[in-house]
């Protein structure tokens, strides 16, 4: 890795948490509607796993899915836009927080209901192995996700089929306010994997350079034929579920003890002692992403309301 | 009486129920230390404990196929899916199995099951999480569906659906839970399949329910001072559906309009308009409007979305229109 490359991954890290951040304020301004689940705690896991990806290996996420599409190479204005509903958002205001993408950066979406893009990540698969595709499919949940029925059928599918498929577990240790002792009947999820006769590994979603140096090895022998192969990332989301959570089912204490690991933190630590940048080079950064966010809230706030034909035409392919 | 909101008077049926009978019980995603996703079983898992609240992966066909056995034997699970559109997860079970097993297995199969769940768009939560798909739900023979309008009926008939012996699907309206109104205190029943009449008037017959009872009781208000009285009927149950208001209103007033949220093709006001066809042809002086949401998935941007949604104003003109 070249200094460019260390610097571009802290700099996507705290482009999204600011990005979070300024989005948590314009929520709570009225300005962002319905729901809004923030990455904020988990940015290394898809800056990580994101940067072993090439151009044609598709990515596909749950709702929590803005830093993953700042990681896809979307700009942050039309994150911002779509999170503000306006015609110059990803999905033309259409979506909303749970549902951005950008096909032709190969990400997704942004799918909002719990597990169905499991099965949808398998079928993006099996288009590539169909028609000879030397591509990796990228598919991200939550623990809470590998409890229902979607996930247990996907990953069947995918190993019967041996489709290329990157099967990634995040695991912050809740769906919502349940801990995954109280929803899983296994906590190390990877075991699932072993259900299905499927490699899997664990890391430390905290730290991006593991996260990373897994998913490059995870990609290799997926696009060498290895068949699906699943991954269990461990995280923790430093916010509520949502905008409005009470968070009665977790203590301060806990969240605190995690902040201490923050992903930012650790890895600017690491940059220092690597001697790859000083403080100054990476506080520089900051003030890049903070200017990159203000840049794109003025963008979106000046931007139009999508117009109704926009609806209408978007109904059918052929109308 | 007091003078409660929606969210207490469903909250209030409930533990009432669950105080009086120990086979009732609830399942369900963040029913228990949350406290409900919408707050509606709030104080529940300290006071009933965890066997009688229990909080269920994210697994909406186990939800309500683990509902489906325990009613069967002899449990009266209340089982809450998040929100409606979560049922489509659940399809199977809700439909093909619940509606189905008493009949198909010769009346030996008793399933006495509460499926809440909450539904209807206007929160920008966009398409996948907006829906209003009472209609489905109401298409098949073996399943209850009631949707309350307002906090008393709320009450009144989630006792009854407890009570029931029969598999029921209880929608609540995301947008009514902080609506207030008189709700009795203690033992109130409202049977299931008894439509009401909200508002009596003569020159039109509205036919609603749950949020857009709200919506056409605000028309009628508008519609009162220019010297139009509308009849709003609240059908609170779509199945079994109870035509004896409508008709009854519909031949005094000899013009319909129907109110709904869900999509209009092949919707509720489908059905009361074939209905009306039907049983009071001879009475028609204008043909029956149907008033509901426009036909396409709904926007996340709160403009398009509250444009795609019915509204009072549409609910004036469909009036002036039929009359
Ligand atoms: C089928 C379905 N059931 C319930 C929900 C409501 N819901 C949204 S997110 C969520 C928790 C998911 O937890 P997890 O998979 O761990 O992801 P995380 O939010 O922790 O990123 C639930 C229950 C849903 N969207 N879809
Ligand atoms: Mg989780």
């Amino acid at each position: 890795m070249e200094k460019s490359d260390y610097l571009n991954l802290y700099h996507q890290m705290v482009v999204i948490r600011r990005l979070e951040e300024r989005a948590a304020e314009l929520y709570q301004q009225g300005k962002i509607g319905g729901f809004l689940h923030l990455y904020i705690g988990q940015e290394a896991v898809s800056t990580g796993l994101i940067s072993a990806r090439r151009a044609e290996d598709r990515v596909i996420t749950a709702y929590r899915d803005h830093g993953v599409a700042i990681n896809c190479g979307l700009s942050a204005k039309e994150i911002v836009a779509e999170l503000l509903g306006k015609a110059t958002g990803c999905s033309q205001g259409m979506g909303g927080s749970m549902h951005m993408a950008d096909v032709k950066k190969n990400y997704w979406g942004g799918h909002a209901i719990v597990g169905a893009h499991l099965p949808i990540a398998a079928g993006l698969a099996l288009g590539d192995l169909y028609q000879n595709q030397k591509a990796v499919t990228l598919c991200m949940f939550g623990d809470g996700a590998t409890n229902i029925g979607y996930f247990h059928e996907a990953l069947n599918l995918s190993k019967v089929w041996n489709l290329p498929i990157l099967w990634v577990c995040e695991n912050n240790q809740y769906g919502m306010g349940t801990s995954v002792e109280r929803a899983s009947a296994v906590s190390e999820i990877r075991q699932k994997a072993d259900g299905f006769g499927m490699k899997n590994y664990q890391v430390d979603g905290m730290d991006v350079l593991k996260v990373r140096e897994v998913a490059e090895k995870l990609f290799k022998e997926i696009r060498a034929g290895s068949g699906p192969q699943f991954l269990e990332v461990d995280t923790y989301r430093f916010r509520g579920h949502s905008m409005g959570d009470p968070e009665r089912y977790r203590s301060t204490d806990e969240v605190h003890r995690w902040q201490e690991n923050d992903p930012i933190g650790i890895f600017h630590k690491k940059l220092v002692e690597m001697k790859v940048a000083g403080d100054a080079e990476l506080n520089h950064q900051a003030d890049l992403a903070e200017q990159e966010i203000a840049e794109a809230v003025a963008f979106a706030e000046a931007s139009p309301e999508p117009s109704v034909d926009v609806v209408f035409s978007n109904v059918y392919v052929e109308n | 009486m007091a003078r409660i909101t929606m969210r207490e008077a469903i909250s209030q049926a409930l533990w009432e129920e669950m105080e009086r009978d120990p086979k009732v019980f609830i399942m369900g995603e963040e029913v228990g230390l949350w406290g409900g996703t919408y707050a509606v079983t709030k104080g529940f898992y300290d006071h009933f404990g965890a066997d009688r609240v229990r909080d269920t992966p994210i697994a909406e066909a186990a939800i309500i196929g683990g509902a489906i056995g325990a009613a069967l034997t002899g449990l009266r699970p209340v089982a809450e899916l998040m929100t409606i559109n979560f049922a489509f997860s659940a399809f199977d079970h809700i439909v093909n199995q619940a509606a189905k097993m008493h009949m198909m297995f010769g009346g030996q199969m008793v399933l006495p099951l509460v499926i809440r769940a909450v539904g209807g768009g206007g929160r920008q939560l966009g398409a996948t999480h907006s829906q209003t798909p009472d209609a489905i739900f109401a298409h098949f023979p073996g399943l209850k569906v009631v949707a309350p309008g307002t906090p008393a009926d709320a009450k009144g008939l989630l006792k009854a659906a407890i009570r029931s012996q029969d598999p029921i699907l209880f929608i609540e309206h995301a947008t009514l839970y902080q609506t207030r109104g008189e709700v009795p205190e203690g033992d109130y029943i409202v049977p299931i399949g008894k439509s009401t009449v909200a508002r009596p008037g003569k020159d039109v017959t509205i036919v609603t329910y749950s949020k857009m009872l709200e919506i056409s009781l605000k028309a009628a208000e508008t519609l009162a001072k220019e010297g139009i009285e509308a009849e709003i009927v609240d059908l609170r149950s779509l199945r079994p559906l109870d035509m004896d208001p409508v008709i009854e209103s519909f031949k005094k007033t000899n013009r319909a309009v129907v109110v709904e949220e869900g999509w209009k093709s092949f919707g509720v006001g489908s059905e009361i308009a074939a209905r009306i066809y039907e049983e009071a042809f001879d009475y028609v002086d204008a043909p029956v409007k149907r008033v509901a949401q426009t036909e396409v998935p709904l926007p996340y941007n709160h403009i398009l979305e509250q444009m795609m949604l019915p509204k009072v104003e549409d609910v004036i003109s469909a009036v002036k229109e039929v009359l």
